[in-house]
């Protein structure tokens, strides 16, 4: 049952990437004004823009584009660097590796914290340790990242020098080290963001009659939060860490500027600034896939969890 | 046998309790001043209206009181242990409790839906208590769990281990809960209304199920609930409870024969008994104790026609698969065809699932027929454009089931009842206010609630909210669906008279729908028994309830706990029938209802599927 969930979910993953793909691809060629003109700037000649322009396609109706596009795409031919002239897969997979670790880091230490933190207030609501973790998360919701990395740069790494303030690093620790700022920074707000979330959907499980049974049969209330509660209640979660994947994104896109670290954000935010539009469309496409993707891994962990979710539709 | 259990010692007894509830207005006593013994091998039965503290009680002998924020002030509730000298649980702490809950008092609760945890097996669901009272290792813990699967009579016990809680009916998952209760062979077993969320003939099994594992394992019963008729059918003894508490206790038989109290006496007057009309053709109002009643006779109602439903077909689409696809169609209402008098009351009686309250919109076109002619008074109600529409829904009014719900909570009741007057009139006026002054007098309200707002009532007083609205516009037929089975017994007999007070002077007709067998002996002039989106049986009340023809009807009479401790026939009713699935694959065509009179307006289903069940038992 649960491949049959499984693949029906891939089905879907892959319509909703063409169809997100489709748009930005026809919205990018909407936008005003000649890409060619703007590469080559105004000085070049019309041969030149000539040459570009068949070269990006961009005499052939939309339609023919399209397919061109996806023609390339599906040999993971995404074109060439306007400039340097390397493959865009190439670049794009190059710096994907770092953003993928950042995200990754900032949810492997941020969402086990929120969870514990959201069931634990939970399970002693109105308690004083109810209170304080109310106001911390709501505190860290509301910083946002990019002040939480230049505090943090220049607090741990200007002040007390314990961690590099820029780039990836070399090898496996000194990347770590480097990891811990930037993951700290966009990790911070989403432990607050969790907890509250969690806090709530474990309330409403322990008022639930199944707790009673539980209660009922003499079970204790530890096995009774962190096994019986906690499973139930944190379904509603695994959903939510799947979306904010995306968001996640967005956030390491700052960080990725703060700490001057190679990454996808990095890599689009130079693109756009020198209307580099194949490393764009590039970038946009993989941070799409990642999105798609993360939604997918999330319902599918929640199918895992509930059989119910993999019964129904 | 009660001399028997009189002479042992009592296994709990619970002595002057109190009970409090913080609540932002300061504490509320739950429970006054209650005491009760239990004594091995007995069923108690602790009856009462909502809010009587039956439950209170309950939950406090297991201390669970503790984590619904309830306080024990005063009292003892000791319970033999099997040590020297009892203990008082209302003194122990949370870990002598957790030792005693599920081991020696165990306990079933109302709602099988959600009493098990979704997302772990049946299996393993079943085993906690095991091997956390017994210290079985994984594979005895399964065996007995197998053993007890068996015991509670689960077909297929192997195949249940390890299906989740949602692929089981609301019977079966009250099976697994009351095996899981009896897995540690406790002492006591506490029921708080195990059959109240369920229908008719489930709750008969249930019944049935409790008494006969009573008798083999010899555990005591604290049985709670405030269905009369289920406590003359199982109780040895019965304690009443009324605000908190004990009005009266003593054996079945002397509580049902000779009550002392009034309250015992009122309450017992409000339950309508299934039989009690038997030698009556027509409705009348029930005679209540303390009530001044304007009128208490039958009611005639005319022989003119007022609505006739033919054919009427409901088909709800199942969508499934990856582009959401019609697979198949959900035959909720299936050639339904009846018809309703002025001034009179059909009844669509039949358990959940079987298309009573699907029919009842669809007349109203609430919800769109597949097919059917419905005629209210002359007027094809199908052929209607949406602004006719409309305007014709002035002479149909719906009351529903939950009050609560039904009423807005934010808009002052003078202004819900005036409602379909604006809609229907003229907004702005002058006179509604003095129409709704009329309607809250007729349903027997004081003026003053007409600046109240909906949380300020009681149950049945909203529902007689409800009604009012109902009947402001005038209607000539009103939709009562399943009216008042949120109600406290003594509240819903006075709904239900108000309603046919209501008939009998305004001559409105009345579309009944209800699961209650007994609700509608008293109600109706006609009786439709619904089964799987068919009329099985339709006839004159009189006719459906003496003579009935259709093996399903007679199931769901038999059924029926009659209130009376002298007849009691659910003991051996195990029989395990399961509703056949209406789901039907895209094109499938259903047969016509086909009809045999067996007296006069009395119509027989004769190609029923109901008997073709018994072959395909699967679940």
């Amino acid at each position: 049952m649960l491949l049959g969930y499984a693949l029906r979910r891939f089905g879907v993953a892959a319509v909703t990437l063409f169809v997100a793909v489709t748009l930005m691809f026809v919205m990018i060629r909407l936008v005003p004004g000649d890409p060619v003109q703007i590469l080559l700037g105004p000085r070049a000649t019309p041969e030149l823009q000539a040459r570009l322009t068949a070269e990006l396609a961009l005499d052939q109706p939309l339609l023919r584009q399209l397919l061109i596009f996806y023609g390339n795409l599906l040999q993971g031919n995404l074109g060439v660097d306007v400039f340097s002239g390397r493959p865009v897969t190439l670049i794009v997979l190059e710096q994907l590796p770092h953003t993928l670790r950042l995200i990754f880091a900032s949810v492997l230490w941020s969402v086990p914290i929120g969870i514990l933190l959201g069931a634990y207030a939970a399970a002693r609501p109105n308690t004083l340790f109810d209170r304080v973790s109310a106001v911390i998360s709501v505190g860290v919701v509301a910083a946002p990242a990019f002040v939480v990395a230049l505090l943090s740069l220049l607090l741990f790494s200007v002040h007390l020098r314990w961690f590099p303030a820029i780039g990836a690093g070399e090898g496996f620790w000194d990347q770590l080290r480097h990891l811990v700022l930037p993951a700290f920074a966009i990790g911070l707000s989403w432990i607050g963001y969790i907890a509250r979330i969690m806090r709530a959907s474990m309330l409403e499980v322990m008022g639930a009659d199944h707790i009673r049974t539980l209660r009922a049969l003499g079970v204790a209330e530890r096995p009774i939060v962190l096994i019986y509660a906690l499973r139930v209640a944190v379904l509603p979660v695994v959903t939510i860490i799947g979306v904010g994947v995306g968001f996640l994104l967005s956030s390491a896109v700052f960080a990725e500027i703060v700490f001057a670290r190679p990454g996808i954000g990095k890599l689009v935010i130079d693109a756009i600034t020198t209307r580099n539009y194949p490393i764009v469309m590039g970038a946009v496409l993989m941070s799409t896939a990642l999105f798609v993707t993360a939604t997918t891994v999330a319902d599918l962990i929640n199918a895992m969890l509930d059989p119910r979710a993999r019964a129904g539709k | 046998m009660l001399d028997v259990t009189r002479s042992s010692p009592p296994i709990a007894s619970i002595r002057g309790l109190q009970v409090a509830f913080c609540t932002e207005d300061g504490p509320v006593l739950g429970v006054k001043d209650v005491s009760f013994d239990i004594h091995p091998g007995e069923t108690l039965c602790v009856v009462g209206e909502s809010g009587s503290g039956k439950s209170v009680s309950s939950m406090s002998l297991m201390r669970l009181i503790d984590y619904s924020g309830g306080i024990i002030q005063k009292g003892e509730l000791l319970f033999d242990t099997g040590a020297a000298a009892p203990v008082d649980l209302a003194q122990a702490d949370q870990a002598l409790m957790r030792q005693i809950r599920g081991n020696a008092i165990s306990m079933i609760f109302q709602e099988p839906m959600t009493a098990l945890n979704p997302v772990f097996t049946i299996g393993h669901q079943l085993t906690i208590g095991l091997k956390l009272h017994k210290g079985l290792n994984s594979q005895d813990a399964r065996a007995r769990a197998l053993e007890l699967l068996q015991q509670v009579r689960i077909p297929e016990p192997d195949r249940r281990m390890t299906q989740y809680p949602h692929e089981m009916s609301g019977g079966m998952r009250q099976r697994v809960v009351i095996a899981m209760a009896l897995a540690c062979e406790p002492k006591l077993l506490i029921a708080d209304e195990p059959t109240t969320a369920l229908d008719v003939t489930v709750q008969a099994e249930i019944l049935s199920l409790i008494n006969q594992l009573k008798a083999e394992t010899g555990t005591a019963v604290l049985f709670i609930t405030h269905d009369m008729g289920v406590v003359a059918q199982i109780a040895d003894r019965v304690v009443v409870m009324y605000r908190g508490d004990k009005i009266e206790e003593g054996p079945v038989e002397a509580i049902f024969d000779a009550p002392q109290q009034a309250y015992t006496r009122a309450l017992l007057a409000a339950v309508p008994r299934l039989g009690e009309m038997q030698g009556t053709t027509l409705p009348e109002p029930m005679k209540l104790v303390g009530e001044a009643q304007s009128t208490s006779a039958p009611i005639t109602g005319t022989d003119d026609v007022l609505l006739k439903v033919e054919n009427l077909k409901v088909r709800f689409a199942v969508k499934g698969g990856l582009l959401r696809r019609h697979v198949a169609n959900v035959h909720a209402v299936e050639d339904v065809s009846f018809t309703i008098n002025k001034g009179q009351t059909l009844s669509l009686v039949g358990e959940s699932g079987c298309g009573k309250s699907t029919a009842g919109r669809a007349i109203m076109r609430l919800l769109h027929p597949q097919s059917g002619q419905v005629i209210l008074d002359g007027q094809d109600m199908m052929a209607l454009s949406k602004r006719q529409l409309r305007a014709a829904r002035r002479d149909v009014q719906m009351i529903f089931q939950d009050p609560f719900a039904s009423l807005n909570p934010q808009i002052q009741l003078a202004e819900q009842v005036a409602e379909p007057l604006r809609n229907f009139g003229n907004r702005r006026d002058p006179a509604i206010m003095d129409r709704v002054a009329t309607l809250f007098d007729r349903v027997g309200l004081p003026r003053a609630f007409m600046r109240r707002y909906p949380h300020e009532l009681s149950g049945g007083q909203r529902q007689g909210v409800a009604i009012a609205r109902a009947l402001a516009p005038a209607p000539k037929l009103i939709v009562a669906d399943e009216a008042v089975s949120a109600l406290d017994v003594s509240v819903q007999a006075q709904v239900l008279n108000l309603m046919m007070e209501l008939q009998a002077d305004l001559g409105v007709s009345f579309l009944f729908i209800s699961h209650d067998m007994a609700v509608v002996e008293r109600v109706s002039h006609q009786v439709g028994v619904m089964y799987l989106g068919r009329i099985v049986e339709l006839g004159p009340r009189a006719a459906v309830f003496e003579n009935p023809h259709h093996p399903y009807t007679r199931a769901l009479m038999q059924a029926v706990p009659i209130a009376d401790p002298r007849k009691r026939h659910l003991i051996d009713s195990l029989a395990f029938r399961p509703i056949p699935s209406p789901i039907k694959p895209v094109g499938h065509t259903a047969e016509p209802s086909q009809y045999q009179q067996v007296g006069p307006d009395h119509w027989l289903l004769t190609n029923n599927h109901y008997d073709a069940a018994d072959a395909s038992q699967t679940n």
